[in-house]
């Protein structure tokens, strides 16, 4: 299905959101959308759904110009959006997700189980013939949950199909399985469009790009017409020489005394028999594919589940850490995964957040809080993070992916750990950020801190690392030095070849 | 910011509105007596509302105040009887208290069951059940005159029981908003799983949440007692709703991480000042009821209101 947006505008009172964007989008290909957290590409695409009104502007569907009253009417015409954080209900079966609130119906008015049962699973067979259209959606890996939501885009006769960070949550297998389907899809004459942060996923499968910046359309055009630095200097407005700081030459961190050391730590489920250690001011990076145990292993370490087996010792001292709250009180700070559900309260402040795990630091002996050393506190890291915010009294819930992201890490730093735990401390989050992250981390180094890094994305772990441990099924299965390590060597260990 | 004065302020609004009618409807009641009266009559659902905030606060509930605040009067009242000093009686009362708030604590930190709902709809049973078997389903009469000074009395002219929850009031003003224990809690309340990861005891916190609630219920209980002059297993029926309407009417948010002790304070106040007004207008308790039930509907359709326009 081929689909224009004709010089869409739209605002929200004075804050012109998308500005004039124009964009096609061919039938039998994969587009693309790429820009900054705020660039505009939410809102485009809620406005090709329905979902938003355009101020200004039209959309036209197969040349010809369609309004839409309510997102049904788009969904109708054959325009479906999976939306980055899954709208499926977990209880219930892929079936009646598939066919929620479009049940068949018998002459009988009442549900045609076996007519939806044998669509379903003529559909899920061409995705993937390993999905059991009668099993409860929790009971399937989020790969699997993304593959049922465009399953029921389709069952929705669904021609043209809007995916919004598909693969942010995915290891890069399940990503290149995505793909595969993907294609599939795209060789049927289905259009896709396909936003991300995650720009090397755009020239792996993408055919075409658009790419805005703060709201405005910059460039529109076939993927080889470009490469990635040109890319990235099209999203962020300015040349982006460097992605990644670089490392010292002259600071030699093996010399270093050990800051953390981990020795034959096990769950019995996750993990097993891993050992390993982080010097002080070494970034030492954790690869493997997504299930390896990485994110299991560390929170165990740092206190927040069992770890029934090994010994943690932190500058030479053993350490008995059975809660976050000993972990942080010993110098360990974790930057979870999961920046909404495990670090932030969305719902309070800036410089609340900004406090949380700063504990008894700015307080008297008798737990009585100290507020101008937490303001202070609050103003010095919100500076040097380089906070965007209308104040520290802006709630968190309305900060940019990437702003969130720098309070989680905001709020660790303030525990004035030595030792810091970082998963996945740039998913969803923009690529100017991305670099500023970057660089704090290679700052903190040098300043001292153990730093361990998760991360998918193997630029990422690559770029910044001193060393790096791969993980497969929860065991070691390499060291590598990173200044010879290279993405293939990385992935045979990761698979387990 | 003006909407977040609204927000602090409109339950109060709602007082000042409420007593300003009342007092052109009735000419007995903007007086002196009669408002101590309405303070004092609202002190035992000002204290239970106190300790059930705490709980809503961390995005949980406290069933078991009315039946805490029962059986603490059985407690205490049986220890006057038994002949023990009013002050050993005293502590042993609030002792119990604490002790139920802090099994609530445990079921729910310690034995994980699931939800707070749960819990203390267990310990709510058994402690009306134990008020019951103590008392043999009786009051129980006659207490010294030393003890019932603390329900009974007044200071001057202000009545004890309203000194009593003022002073503590202002030392849960303290608690919530000038110590780390009590920015935990919000912190909890507002998102437990991050509570946790940034290093909070969260359990540890969750445990004195629900021993305060339950002391604060063994400090109503001898207001209460006092001022019945008796110890009376079946005091407190469906008082931890009041409880918890008065939180809710005073702005506190029933999904955690929201809401303050004056706040709390001016709901109980509403809750009491439109049961004397009405009693003064000769409304029946019946109508009472129902009243009651629409404003704490009405408090928080406001609310909802509010944050719909503050979009």
């Amino acid at each position: 299905m081929e689909v224009d947006l004709l010089n869409i505008t739209k605002s929200y009172a004075r804050n012109t959101v998308v500005n004039d964007v124009s964009m096609k989008i061919e039938s039998g290909t994969i587009h693309g959308l790429v820009g900054e957290n705020g660039a505009g590409k939410s809102t485009l695409m809620k406005i090709l759904i329905g979902v938003e009104y355009a101020d200004n502007g039209s959309v036209l569907v197969e040349g010809k110009t369609r309004i839409w009253k309510s997102p049904l009417d788009a969904r109708n015409a054959g325009i479906a959006m999976v939306f980055q954080e899954l709208s499926l209900v977990p209880a219930l079966t892929v079936v009646e997700n598939m066919f929620l609130g479009q049940l068949f119906r018998k002459a009988s008015r009442t549900v045609d189980w076996p007519a939806m049962q044998a669509k379903a699973q003529s559909i899920l067979s061409e995705l993937d013939p390993e999905i059991d259209c009668g099993k409860r959606v929790d009971e399937l890996q989020l790969a699997q949950q993304q593959l049922v939501e465009i399953a029921r885009a389709l069952a929705q006769q669904a021609r043209l199909i809007i995916l919004d960070e598909p693969t942010s949550a995915l290891s890069e297998n399940e990503a290149r399985k995505l793909f595969d389907h993907l294609r599939n899809l795209r060789d049927k004459g289905v259009a896709i469009v396909f936003i991300t942060h995650r720009l090397q996923d755009v020239f792996q499968i993408c055919q075409h790009v658009t790419i805005l910046r703060d709201g405005a359309l910059i460039r529109s055009c076939p993927i080889a017409e470009l490469d990635m630095d040109a890319m990235i200097a099209d999203m962020v407005g300015r040349e982006m020489n460097e992605q990644f700081p670089k490392r010292e030459t002259d600071s030699d961190i093996s010399q270093n005394p050990v800051a953390l050391e981990v020795r034959g730590a096990g769950d019995g489920v996750h993990f097993r028999e891993v050992s390993f250690s982080v010097r002080k001011g070494e970034i030492l990076g954790f690869a493997g594919l997504a299930g390896s145990g990485r994110t299991e292993l560390l929170e165990a370490i740092f206190g927040a589940a069992d770890l029934p087996r090994g010994e943690i010792t932190l500058f030479g001292k053993a350490l008995r850490l059975d809660s976050p709250t000993r972990a942080v009180r010993a110098g360990l700070g974790l930057i979870a995964d999961d920046r909404k559900t495990k670090s932030l309260v969305l719902d309070k402040e800036v410089d609340f957040n900004l406090n949380m795990s700063s504990q008894h630091k700015y307080a008297t002996r008798w737990g009585r809080r100290i507020k101008e050393q937490e303001k202070h506190a609050a103003h010095r890291l919100s500076e040097s993070l380089h906070l965007k915010t209308t104040g520290l009294d802006q709630f968190v819930l309305n900060l940019s992916g990437g702003n969130q992201q720098k309070v989680a890490i905001g709020k660790t730093l303030n525990s004035d750990a030595s030792v810091l735990i970082f998963d996945e401390p740039t998913r969803g989050v923009d690529v100017g950020a991305k670099r500023e992250i970057y660089f704090l981390l290679r700052r903190l180094a040098q300043q001292g801190t153990a730093i361990i890094l998760i991360s998918s994305e193997l630029e990422e772990i690559l770029g910044l690392s001193d060393r790096i441990v791969v993980l497969h099924d929860g065991r070691i299965a390499g060291e590598l030095d990173a200044a010879d390590a290279t993405q293939e060597e990385i992935v045979r260990l990761a698979v387990g070849a | 910011m003006l909407m977040k004065w609204l927000k602090q302020l409109g339950p109060l609004l709602a007082l000042i509105v409420m007593i300003a009618l009342l007092s052109a409807a009735s000419p007995y009641f903007f007086t002196v007596e009669n408002l101590f009266n309405i303070f004092r009559q609202s002190s035992v659902n000002a204290l239970l509302a106190l300790g059930q905030l705490l709980v809503i606060i961390t995005a949980g509930i406290d069933l078991s105040v009315g039946s805490i605040l029962a059986l603490c009067t059985v407690v205490a009242a049986k220890c006057l009887k038994a002949g023990l000093p009013v002050a050993t009686s005293l502590v042993i009362a609030l002792g119990t208290g604490a002790f139920v708030g802090w099994v609530n604590g445990i079921l729910l930190t310690k034995l994980k069951l699931p939800h707070p709902f749960i819990s203390t709809l267990g310990t709510m049973n058994v402690a009306r059940g134990l008020a019951l078997i103590i008392s043999g389903g009786f009051p129980i009469s006659d207490l010294p005159e030393s003890f019932r000074v603390w329900g009974a009395e007044s200071l001057g002219f202000v009545p004890v029981p309203v000194l009593v929850v003022v002073l503590i009031y202002l030392g849960f003003h303290f608690f919530l908003s000038q110590t780390v224990a009590g920015r935990d809690i919000y912190a909890i309340g507002g998102n437990k799983q991050a509570a946790f990861y940034s290093g909070i005891p969260v359990n540890k916190r969750l445990v004195l949440v629900y021993l305060l609630s339950g002391l604060l219920a063994g400090v109503a209980a001898i207001i209460l007692a006092g001022r019945m002059n008796s110890g009376f297993p079946l005091a407190g029926t469906g008082a931890e709703l009041d409880a918890i309407a008065a939180v809710i009417i005073g702005g506190a948010s029933f999904f955690g991480g929201v809401g303050n002790v004056w706040g709390t304070l001016v709901g109980a106040l509403i809750m009491g000042v439109l049961r004397n007004g009405l009693n003064l207008l000769d409304v029946s308790t019946y109508w009472q009821t129902v009243v009651i039930g629409a404003i704490i509907v009405w408090a928080v359709w406001i609310d909802v209101l509010r944050q719909r326009f503050a979009k």
